[in-house]
């Protein structure tokens, strides 16, 4: 198929058969990762930005990664480094990066909105890593390349998704593939982190982690923020782990072969056990491998997505 | 210097309603008379065939930036925008650069006004200094330099002892309190209003009940103190229903809403559209018609702008980050119409709504009588016309109502007897 796209900046504008050609494309980048010369020429000559606008190691890491191994120039801008410190809007910012003729620009940012934002500016192809609560959709691929690997489809899976739901990025993108991808989504956590409006996503919310994970064949647990605690979201650290964390005897209820995901950085004894997280069903590591190939899928197909630099 | 106002469709509620002839005699309205009536000869006049002639239009609230952000608005080109949209009369709120909680900053916002000479300006001082929620400003002062009311628009007061206090303190001086009501801890740094709209967007949502449940405390306080409250910006059904109860039972409360409550809802956020967005924020479809319902009973008296003027640079960022509000002089009238034009109102009820309402809740007769100054509102309810920012007499262009198809507006603009504005 022909990729279009100039942006990647949520799961929701994407249709399935975009969906399912993103993570064939991932699917055959996985091989470069795994020779002894880990790198093409594919798109050499191009220029990456990655403008990491809060705080990330592993997202911008795998992009970093991602964006060599095709051979292209990879630059990457922290807020710190750059100009916004010095009080320069965004608009200015990502416009005079532009000036700089980027190919792809990657941001993340703490405010929902602002990738569609920047590339409503920008003439080069921009990829969300993450906005504010909105989407975080490159996560929300690799799960799902993930999820297709161990388990052979999505559609007809149950998935449930546990935690922060109402302020977590990674659950609304994951919900807005999944459903799409024909699996059957629950969500849990206390009530305080249901949103509402939840329904609206086609999925069904339990306050009870142990209905929601009742034969659920994946198991994707959000990351505890603990700065929310001052937002009187939960109470403590030790009910949270004990009400909705999970434990080697909670995933008992979901299905035998149920894989567990988290999108890191995991707080162990939180959200999630040592033994859960370390043990036999947890896919933690394999998302932080196709975590990289899913990325090199993305620049791939957003720079042209057939050609390469030399066949120019 | 004599003006008469010919064939025409006069048109003041519960008082004129057909083709009568206007005559103004320096600046006051002389006589108001059958057409065709010969009396002294005119000076000038004026051919309103086809036009309702209405008293003038009052815009309660709006927010006109002088001094201090000039580069958003002006008194003189907020001033312009209210003759362009019919309106003889504005309230500045006090959200100024300093604040407007001092005699000197009124009385020389009522002096800019008058250099400017296009429609009247009723100052609205602050309640508490700075706009601080804590000292009590020297009413008796604001009131001998122009003010008309008092209002910490923009920032509720959060103590419920301060609220009540300024409201027993106003009666003194005879002013009253406009109450911009929100409950900050309710809002919790929402951006919009909270429902699916918002989930979907990942944008913090901000809960009906912030703004009713200080609706409810400013009922409860009125009704303590024996004072007369008005509530600003009223955006939900919860707060109508408030209203209309405490108004039932004898409560001096009068409320007011905005064209955006009644045309817009959430859904126009969009794709984080900050032209959106404003504070109190768009609220669902139940909430808008039963806005409408509150205009249609006189639950609501009246409807004003809360003309806010940002520059496009300031809407051009992140929608968490863009400031609220949007402009609204110049498309107040049309939008309004469309409850006219739809039977949702009548054109009588529209100028209660946007005229004697205001006039009668700021203490001032406008009715069209012999001896009233002269302020005068032409309007054309058919005509129709398309929404063009660019063109808006406003410094700002922040509307999210750009390239609407409306139907109706002001052709001319009297204040004073002196004709202000003409299409």
């Amino acid at each position: 198929m022909y990729f279009s796209r100039k942006d990647i900046l949520d799961i929701a504008s994407l249709s399935v058969e975009e969906m399912t050609h993103i993570l064939d494309t991932a699917q055959g980048m996985k091989e470069i990762s795994l020779r002894p010369v880990k790198k093409v020429p594919t798109l050499r000559g191009k220029t990456l930005i990655l403008f990491f606008h809060e705080a990330s190691t592993r997202t911008k890491t795998s992009f970093d990664i991602a964006g060599k191994r095709l051979s292209a120039d990879v630059i990457a801008l922290a807020k710190s480094g750059s100009s916004m410190a010095k009080g320069e809007s965004l608009l200015d910012t990502v416009k005079t990066l532009e000036a700089m003729q980027p190919d792809v620009v990657v941001m993340r940012h703490g405010t929902s909105g602002a990738a569609r934002f920047i590339a409503g500016h920008l003439k080069c192809g921009v990829i969300n890593a993450g906005d504010g609560r909105h989407a975080h959709p490159t996560q929300a691929l690799l799960d799902m390349m993930t999820i297709r690997e161990k388990k052979g489809r999505i559609a007809g899976l149950k998935v449930a998704i546990i935690g922060d739901i109402a302020h977590s990025r990674v659950a609304r993108s994951n919900m807005e593939g999944l459903v799409k991808m024909g699996a059957e989504v629950r969500v849990a956590g206390p009530p305080t982190m249901i949103p509402k409006g939840i329904e609206s996503y086609g999925v069904k919310a339990f306050f009870s982690v142990d209905k929601a994970l009742e034969g659920a064949d994946v198991i994707i647990m959000l990351r505890m923020q603990k700065e929310r605690m001052n937002n009187v979201l939960f109470s403590t650290e030790r009910e949270y782990a004990r009400e909705f964390g999970l434990s080697e005897k909670r995933v008992s209820m979901a299905h035998p072969d149920a894989v567990v995901l988290h999108p890191g950085p995991m707080n162990r004894g939180v959200e999630i056990s040592d033994t859960v997280a370390d043990g036999s069903r947890s896919a933690i590591l394999d998302q932080v491998e196709n975590g990289v190939a899913l990325r090199m899928a993305l620049f791939y197909l957003l720079s042209g997505g057939v050609r390469n630099a030399d066949e120019d | 210097m004599r003006m008469k106002i010919e064939n025409g469709h006069v048109l003041d509620p519960g008082h004129i309603d057909g083709l009568r002839d206007i005559w103004i005699l320096d600046g006051r309205i002389e006589a108001v008379t059958e057409p065709g009536t010969c009396m002294e000869k005119a000076d000038e006049v004026l051919d309103a065939a086809g036009l309702f002639v209405t008293p003038g239009l009052i815009d309660m609230h709006v927010h006109l930036r002088e001094p201090g952000q000039e580069y958003k608005e002006t008194i003189e080109s907020g001033c312009r925008a209210a003759v362009k949209g019919g309106f003889t009369a504005v309230c500045c709120m006090p959200n100024t650069r300093p604040v407007n909680d001092h005699a000197g900053i009124t009385s020389w916002i009522v002096q800019q006004a008058e250099k400017a000479g296009l429609a009247r300006v009723y100052p609205v001082a602050a309640i508490t200094g700075g706009l601080g929620g804590q000292q009590l400003n020297e009413y008796a002062d604001l009131k001998a330099a122009g003010a008309i009311a008092l209002s910490d628009d923009g920032m509720p007061v959060v103590d419920g002892q301060t609220m009540r206090r300024a409201m027993e303190y106003a009666q003194a001086f005879d002013l009253f309190i406009i109450s911009h009501c929100e409950d900050l801890s309710l809002v919790a740094g929402g951006v919009m209003n909270e429902g699916a709209v918002a989930t979907r967007l990942g944008l913090g949502g901000i809960p009906n009940l912030s703004e009713s449940l200080m609706v409810e405390r400013e009922i409860g306080l009125a009704e303590l103190t024996g004072s007369r409250v008005h509530i600003a910006h009223v955006s939900t059904r919860e707060s109508v229903r408030a209203i209309r109860q405490a108004k039932a039972r004898g409560v001096q409360v009068t409320a007011e809403t905005a064209p955006h409550y009644f045309c817009l809802t959430e859904e126009a956020v969009g794709e984080y559209d900050t032209l959106a967005k404003m504070n109190p924020p768009l609220r669902s479809e139940a909430d808008r018609k039963a806005i409408i319902e509150g205009l249609q009973d006189g639950t609501l008296d009246c409807i004003a702008t809360d003309h806010a003027p940002h520059a496009p640079m300031e809407k051009e960022v992140p929608f968490d980050e863009a400031p609220n509000g949007i402009i609204g002089l110049e498309t107040s009238l049309g939008l309004s119409l469309k409850l006219v034009h739809d039977g949702s109102i009548s054109l009588g009820d529209l100028v209660r709504l946007m005229s004697k309402n205001p006039a009668r809740i700021l203490g001032m007769g406008n009715d069209l009588v012999p001896g009233a100054p002269a302020d005068l509102t032409l309007m054309d309810i058919r005509a129709s016309w398309t929404v063009v920012p660019a063109s808006f007499a406003s410094l700002s262009r922040n509307t999210p109502f750009g390239g609407w198809q409306l139907r109706g507006q002001a052709v001319g603009t009297i204040v004073g007897g002196r004709l202000v504005y003409k299409i």
